[in-house]
């Protein structure tokens, strides 16, 4: 246990491992672990962040969701109303169609039995006319008494 | 095991090789304790020089290694070790540091993985690096520096410079002489303060140091000891606990230095004032 130059050496190289360690040492593992805590506190920030808005676009999608069922809702209902208005036009049309074509059926066999009636005045008068003829046994001038046969025909 | 009667082989452990000037004038290894007492203060220890710079620079180049390729993304399992002990380092200075000092920190690791390196030679069997060197032709060969009181007081002896440097520069050479003067029992007891104080001064850096030395010196004993006394079938009954244990004590030892070192800094860098 002698004391000796030792020391002096020990001090010395002591100092330079110090001054090593300082110097090339401390600095750049001080600053990975520190660049490394921030890094983990981003992204445990980060993290929060999407799950607030993770929460965020949850709320959003169920509160379209309900809008987009009430819609929905909406839609189908007017759709019923819609279906019920047109079935009731068409029946509407339908029937106004029918009462057309019933009129219009109606106005053609009125017609058809003023013709029919035309004519068999027509042919009651010419045979009234025969009648006469042979009731009077001398032919009657027909150009001579149209007039007389026509009027006699309008009031049959 | 070398020949000769157990206490011999313990002393020739137990012996640094020291280079110095003989006492007939030549210079050369000391081959005896005596012969090495007599070279004085001029003399060096070889052996010790030797496996503390070897340690000192693996530590730098280890930890240099580390700080070089340090990557934030993905550790490597060497960074994580390196980590752990930055961290441990950095989380002792932030508890029992409380002034603003860039070289507390550094210091601190070094001290702690200095002096943890050049204690983990002790798990060295005692006689492989004694052997193999005297095949060499080196005549002692003292593997664990810390068990070496030079060692000890190198480093305990600069950090009492520090203490003083930094006590003097930061309270001024009036604040830090009225500290050893007018503490703990104010003006009036002046000189019984200036004892007091002197002796808890210098108290600081013999304990530091001869604690350190002691419970090396005394754990390798154990183990030349062992080695000398004990057949070597059995010696692993007593060796290997003792080596188990002493993983604990070298430990303990390095924190115990680094803790100290930082908390005398600490005082120096804050008044008694304050308190």
């Amino acid at each position: 246990m002698n004391m000796n130059l030792t020391l002096i050496g020990q001090a010395i190289s002591f100092a330079i491992f110090v001054w090593f360690c300082l110097k090339y040492v401390w600095p750049p593992i001080l600053k990975a672990l520190e660049e490394r805590e921030t890094r983990i506190a981003d992204g445990l920030a980060a993290a929060e962040r999407g799950k607030h808005e993770l929460e965020l676009a949850e709320q959003r999608a169920t509160d379209l969701m309900r809008d987009g069922k009430d819609k929905a809702q909406d839609f189908i209902v007017q759709a019923q109303k819609r279906a019920d208005e047109i079935v009731e036009a068409a029946k509407q049309a339908a029937r106004e169609e029918a009462d057309r074509i019933k009129a219009a059926k109606m106005a053609e066999i009125e017609q058809e039995r003023n013709q029919a009636r035309d004519e068999l005045r027509a042919q009651v008068a010419r045979l009234a006319v025969a009648g006469a003829e042979q009731i009077l046994l001398r032919e009657i001038d027909e150009n001579a008494h149209r007039d007389v046969l026509d009027k006699l025909a309008a009031n049959l | 095991m070398s020949a000769g009667s157990p206490a011999e082989y313990i002393s020739h452990h137990i012996q640094n090789l020291t280079f110095g000037k003989h006492s007939d004038g030549t210079w050369g290894f000391a081959h005896t304790a005596k012969e090495a007492t007599e070279m004085g203060f001029m003399a060096i220890n070889v052996d010790t020089m030797f496996w503390s710079l070897l340690t000192g620079v693996v530590f730098c180049w280890l930890f240099r290694k580390v700080a070089v390729s340090a990557s934030v993304q993905k550790p490597s399992k060497w960074q994580s070790v390196v980590e752990l002990a930055f961290e441990m380092v950095a989380g002792s200075v932030r508890d029992a540091f409380h002034g603003r000092n860039a070289l507390i920190g550094p210091l601190a690791l070094t001290i702690f993985v200095w002096i943890f390196l050049m204690n983990l030679m002790d798990l060295v069997p005692v006689d492989w690096v004694p052997y193999v060197s005297q095949q060499m032709g080196i005549s002692h060969m003292k593997m664990v520096p810390t068990t070496d009181v030079n060692a000890t007081f190198g480093m305990s002896l600069s950090v009492f410079a520090l203490m003083i440097y930094y006590g003097i520069k930061v309270k001024g050479v009036g604040g830090f002489l009225g500290e050893l003067a007018f503490h703990p029992f104010g003006k009036a007891l002046l000189p019984v303060n200036l004892v007091l104080e002197t002796v808890s001064l210098i108290a600081k850096p013999l304990s530091l140091s001869l604690r350190l030395f002691g419970n090396m010196f005394a754990g390798e004993l154990v183990f030349v000891l062992i080695a000398a006394l004990v057949p070597f079938y059995l010696q692993w009954l007593l060796s290997v606990p003792w080596a188990i244990f002493h993983i604990l004590v070298i430990t303990l030892q390095a924190y115990i230095f680094m803790m100290l070192t930082i908390v005398y800094l600490s005082q120096s860098h804050e008044s008694h004032d304050s308190h």
